[in-house]
């Protein structure tokens, strides 16, 4: 019997999409049954979300003071308290899945799956290594929890108009005092979130400055698009670093990918190749980017960039 | 504090474009270049500057592998730190047994601070930092980006999808580190030579008494499925019609 539980990652208010595409993982394992646990200090509102997602029996709550803003070292006894009922946990692969997981798996004693990205049987998943030079598939012992986190960017959001029960868990632990919050700064750039969006514009060292990305940030603003940027234009100080794509960045699945005066490094095109279309506008006709663009255009970024914002506005 | 423990893992370097095997039984790593995790050379890197600033006392650098090993852990010495623990084991070691193996040497050694890489370039799992903080019941400060210290408690900045999260632990803990905390210095001939002298302590194993965790299978290797070369535009005109052909404009 699969019964998984999947972990929502949010933000206190709304849910992360990154849930939706946990469930759609799990529901490509046959005959799973899925709930979802919403930790929190007061979740009413990201469990009435989630409870409408589609494939999912249950959304159980536990609300504590502590729970907001999620910590790893805080979430996951409450997490492996839940564990019992299930034979898979599941988180996303974001930064927040990523913490906490790996912790979750210690507690319960086993080893996790990370990065799954297509299921081959009830405990026998594929993930990509080595920046996806190589893709493995594995498989985990049935006796134990499988705990693993999902590489979002391989799957679709599950859909639909579900009502699954939501449910107060019921459950005491004890909660460390050791990890506290402090605080977060996010850019307000109120443009899209990069994990979601469906149209990504991505600069890098080419960009040469701060100032020079500014183009970069026309271009998305026409076309509603999220920055993205390479770890060279990150290191060079260009842009922050939660907009860096890649193996040791963001891994992400946009319906319009635009790279310009990104060389395309394998560790890059990682974290793009499962986005639906790659445009590239790099100076140099021999640059690896081109081997797996779309469409690909060489020239001056600097000309044509502004041309195409004009073109499109 | 005393002591600050430094995880080293030998990894095939970051510049080899790693190949899958023909007969899909693993990927080659015969006659490939091997390196430190450029994680974890980010790790030691800030474990130094924590002692040359008199925060810290002694910085051990460990890893857990073959003698092979031994190479990345003289070069960790030749960088400036004290001495160096490889664990030996002759078969790959899945996480949680790796969180169990540093978890016996920190008890041995009563470490105040562990600081690791956020990855290894070769599985790429994420796992091993989070997984000892649990195993060993103290924070985790994952994907650090900036640490300062004040008496028993460390400030960590870290790097989260949604910008950087600031968060305080109480020492002893668990770091794990982002590209940005720093850069990693050179190392020079004489530190080299040097390196040569600081005491590298060899344990096997079976001494530590560490019971393996259940084991996920590697099945099979494949090369990833490449995306097609697509398409050369001349110019902003043809690429505009390009994504209006696709719908995306």
């Amino acid at each position: 019997m699969t019964k998984v539980l999947v972990i929502a990652e949010h933000n206190g208010a709304v849910l992360n999409p990154s849930t939706a595409k946990c469930v759609a993982c799990a529901a490509d394992i046959n005959g799973a049954e899925i709930d979802i646990a919403v930790l929190g200090a007061t979740v009413s509102d990201v469990a009435a979300e989630a409870a409408l997602i589609s494939s999912v029996g249950r959304v159980r709550t536990i609300e504590r003071e502590e729970n907001d803003p999620a910590i790893a070292a805080i979430l996951a006894p409450q997490v492996t308290a839940l564990a019992a009922d299930y034979s898979h946990i599941f988180g996303p692969s974001t930064a927040f899945g990523k913490d906490l997981m790996p912790r979750v798996a210690a507690l319960l004693g086993v080893n996790q799956i990370s990065d799954i990205m297509s299921v081959e049987g009830s405990h026998r998943f594929k993930r990509p290594i080595y920046a996806g030079n190589s893709i493995v598939m594995v498989e985990a012992p049935a006796e134990v929890t499988l705990v693993a986190t999902v590489r979002t960017a391989s799957y679709q959001a599950a859909e639909g108009r579900n009502s699954a029960a939501i449910e107060s868990a019921d459950i005491e632990v004890e909660l460390p005092q050791h990890t506290r919050f402090v605080e977060v700064q996010t850019g307000q750039s109120g443009r899209p979130d990069l994990q979601s969006a469906a149209k990504v514009v991505s600069g890098g060292r080419a960009l040469g400055s701060e100032e020079n990305f500014e183009i970069i940030y026309k271009l998305a603003d026409e076309l509603g698009a999220a920055i993205g940027s390479s770890r060279a234009a990150v290191d060079a100080g260009y842009v922050p670093p939660e907009t860096q794509v890649g193996q040791t960045g963001q891994i992400i699945a946009p319906d319009l990918y635009i790279a310009i005066g990104i060389s395309g490094a394998i560790q890059h095109i990682t974290g793009i190749k499962d986005a639906g279309t790659i445009v590239a506008i790099n100076k140099d006709e021999e640059a690896p980017i081109f081997e797996v663009s779309d469409i690909g255009l060489v020239g001056d970024l600097f000309r044509i960039v502004p041309e195409l914002t004009d073109a499109i506005g | 504090m005393e002591k600050i423990l430094v995880g080293l893992k030998r990894v095939v370097d970051y510049n080899v474009r790693v190949q899958v095997k023909s007969d899909g039984s693993g990927v080659e790593t015969d006659g490939v270049k091997m390196s430190i995790n450029p994680f974890d050379e980010i790790a030691l890197e800030e474990a130094m500057r924590i002692k040359e600033r008199g925060d810290a006392s002694e910085v051990i650098v460990i890893s857990i592998g073959s003698s092979d090993s031994q190479q990345q852990l003289r070069t960790g010495l030749a960088m400036g730190a004290d001495r160096a623990i490889l664990v030996e084991s002759e078969v790959p070691m899945d996480a949680l047994t790796v969180a169990r193996v540093f978890s016996a040497i920190i008890e041995r050694e009563s470490v105040d601070l562990v600081i690791l890489g956020k990855q290894a370039i070769d599985d790429d799992n994420s796992q091993t930092g989070q997984m000892l903080a649990a195993v060993w019941g103290r924070p985790q400060a994952t994907f650090a980006s900036e640490v300062t210290f004040k008496g028993d408690t460390a400030r960590v900045t870290r790097e989260v999808d949604a910008g950087l999260e600031t968060i305080e632990i109480d020492l002893p803990a668990v770091i794990t580190v982002d590209l940005r905390l720093n850069e990693p210095r050179y190392v020079k001939l004489p530190d080299i030579m040097k390196a040569k002298k600081k005491p590298l302590d060899q344990i096997p194993v079976t001494d530590l008494g560490i019971e393996n965790g259940p084991q996920i299978k590697v099945m099979t290797f494949e090369p990833p499925q490449d995306r097609q070369r697509g398409i050369m535009v001349d110019d902003v005109a043809g690429l505009v019609a390009a994504l209006k052909d696709k719908g995306l404009v």
